[in-house]
């Protein structure tokens, strides 16, 4: 039988199958953060379970961190708690931890690829719905819950039912400025929130084979922001060559072995899908969002469309938008360089290209936060830092920082923030702050101009 | 974990859709190291202005709507993994949320935590909202073993689907981890044979 990617991979890992019910999967890697594995640790000891295989786990501290000043204790009390508990955790069970300070800290999904732990063929997860961004790499990726997370802790593995398929397909020519946060949010806004629900869902076609790993990243990323629990692309050349020599990927012979293995892989010729969906790369435009899911966006040039229902009306009161409004000229004061979806080296690479020579807006308040050590260290060797802060833009240190509100990075009341990162949901960013997603040429321009401009006019 | 058999129970109703787990429980509250306590900021920044005060426009906030189901809009738990939603819904006092579609990762922890996932048409739905409506008092039973959902003044009934293997482990109050412990020597197995 001709079968898919996800197919492979998910066969590949069934340790037994339950009658009429849910199969056995067995996990490769275990991420885990301070937010969503207190609990987990917290019901295994009072059960008396040990951790099955410690090894398999990596730990970072990345939701519930400030991302300046890293080097003196953290301020907030439950914070600082939770912190000290994952590194409790992480030494009583031998897991190894890169906690705040270490050169490896970073967010969970951009450390885990840098370092080689994210490898093609894998199952990975972590209690973290943007776990999918590891699917970049064609490995079955997925976010669990904490009760899940005490599942694999004990076992090392989850009781499953098997999600359908999904492929969408997106071929042609990209236009220039378009970058991969863009298709993502194409997709997502010509299939909602919730068209992936219940699959799995592959990404084909020349555009996710040009794209970089990075990019890859980007896509997968998102995959749970229309439902579906996760996404992945075929491994190839730009992946086997991403992978090789990282810290803990396979070296010499080993490599050379699981290469041959991977190859293997990619989804077979004819395989037939649940669902399938193709688009048209020249249709896509630099995007951004209008309301309060990623679902709700628009070219950039595009108005925000009139529709009549109670939810839709409620979002834009919230956005403080008109229905029928276009948003060029729409002024920001706030903008978000960072999260799992968009701070990694080419995101940086992106923003100070366009950033160089030009001078940051006086009422811009702008985050560029490096989603890992690594990231920040880069940025800095490749000259990046000295292109941003000549135009006046700080660098803070890694974390999660204002994606979520969780943390000391928070956006105030009624301002907008036009955001690299993944929610656009009320609150995300802080209690009434008001979230525009785009793409990390998108954000530049806008900390540059102090309001949103179409970007497609100043690269035609 | 708590057993679910059946319930018979008013209910709140909350007709918006794609309802996300940063409304049900915003992040600013995902500090803690136990389950406990999260039914307390449930839907904060929606029962609750920003200085504090009561939103009295928020259903919750309506004494008229009382019960431990929520019957929700389409979508209802979209977006972060966190559990923490339905440890916050559990601890409210719900014990079955209804929606016309779930989100999976969420479907998946109410069902960790014995809340109950009631899957609907969206027509059913909508008679659930009317009926409410009408009568806030309106009583509705949902019934695990039959897996039915009815509404008690009405007699108007729906099916609904639950996996066979989660049914029994609500219906008897057993989770996944005795499952897969008890598995442990296949699992091993399994690592031996992989190359």
């Amino acid at each position: 039988m001709k079968k898919t990617l996800f197919d492979k991979v998910w066969d590949a890992h069934v340790v037994k199958e339950v009658q009429d019910g849910p199969q056995v999967l067995y996990i490769d890697k275990h991420l885990i953060h301070e937010v969503t594995s207190p609990q987990a640790f917290g019901e295994l000891e009072q059960r008396g379970i040990p951790v099955f295989r410690p090894n398999q786990i990596v730990a970072t501290a990345d939701h519930n961190t400030p991302t300046v000043d890293q080097h003196l204790p953290v301020k907030d009390d439950l914070s600082r708690n939770q912190l000290s508990r994952l590194t409790a955790n992480c030494e009583k069970n031998n897991i190894t931890l890169y906690g705040l300070g270490h050169q490896y800290n970073g967010i969970v999904h951009v450390i885990a690829p840098e370092l080689g732990i994210t490898q093609p063929g894998m199952t990975m997860v972590c209690g973290d719905s943007h776990t999918s961004t590891h699917g970049a790499f064609g490995t079955i990726a997925f976010g669990i819950g904490t009760s899940q997370v005490a599942q694999v802790f004990a076992s090392q593995c989850l009781l499953l039912q098997k999600p359908k398929s999904l492929r969408v397909s997106v071929n042609g020519t990209l236009k220039p400025g378009v970058l991969p946060k863009d298709v993502i949010l194409y997709i997502i806004a010509k299939l909602g929130t919730n068209a992936g629900t219940g699959y799995f869902c592959e990404y084909a076609g020349n555009v996710f084979q040009e794209m970089s790993m990075e990019g890859r990243m980007t896509v997968c990323n998102m995959s749970i922001e229309m439902g579906a629990r996760g996404g992945m692309i075929a491994p190839d050349e730009i992946t086997f060559e991403y992978v090789k020599g990282r810290k803990f990927a396979p070296q010499g012979e080993e490599f050379e072995k699981k290469v041959a293995y991977w190859k293997t892989l990619p989804t077979d010729e004819g395989a037939v899908f649940d669902k399938e969906y193709h688009f048209d790369a020249a249709d896509i435009e630099p995007m951004i969002t209008y309301g309060t899911n990623p679902g709700m966006g628009i070219k950039i040039s595009e108005n925000i469309p009139v529709e009549h229902n109670a939810s839709f009306e409620k979002s834009l009161a919230y956005m403080n938008f008109e229905k029928g409004q276009s948003l060029i000229d729409q002024k920001v004061n706030f903008v978000f360089i960072g999260s799992c979806t968009n701070s990694r080296i080419e995101d940086f690479r992106v923003a100070a290209h366009f950033i160089k020579g030009k001078k940051k807006a006086d009422n811009v308040t702008a985050w560029f936060v490096p989603g890992s050590q690594q990231v920040a260290q880069q940025i800095v060797s490749e000259g990046l830092n000295e292109v941003f802060e000549e135009a006046g833009f700080k660098l803070r240190q890694p974390g999660c920082s204002a994606c979520l509100a969780m943390n000391d990075d928070k956006i105030p009341e009624g301002e907008y923030c036009v955001s690299t990162s993944n929610r656009n949901f009320e609150g995300r960013q802080g209690q009434g702050a008001r979230t525009i997603l785009a793409s990390p040429l998108v954000a530049a321009a806008t900390a540059i101009e102090g309001k949103i401009i179409d970007i497609t006019k100043q690269l035609n | 974990m708590d057993k679910f058999t059946k319930l018979t129970s008013s209910a709140i109703p909350l007709s918006i859709e794609n309802v996300d787990t940063d409304q049900i429980i915003p992040a600013r509250f995902l500090k803690a190291t136990s389950r406990e306590g999260f039914g307390e900021n449930l839907f904060k920044d929606w029962r609750f202005q920003k200085d504090g005060s009561i939103n009295s426009d928020f259903v919750f906030n309506n004494s008229t709507y009382k019960g431990r189901i929520l019957v929700a809009g389409d979508n209802f738990g979209c977006g972060s993994s966190r559990e923490h939603a339905a440890w916050a819904i559990h601890d409210y006092g719900f014990k079955v949320v209804v929606s016309s579609f779930f989100a999976d990762i969420f479907k998946g922890n109410a069902l960790n935590n014995g809340v109950l996932p009631v899957q609907v048409s969206p027509e059913y739905l909508q008679e659930l909202f009317n009926e409410i409506e009408k009568d806030p008092n309106t009583k509705i039973e949902v019934d695990l073993e039959t897996q039915k959902i009815i509404i008690s003044s009405t007699g108007s009934s729906s099916d609904f689907e639950i996996n066979s293997y989660k049914k029994t482990c609500l219906l008897n109050g057993y989770d996944d981890i005795d499952f897969l412990i008890s598995n442990k020597e296949a699992i091993e197995v399994f690592e031996n044979n992989r190359t």
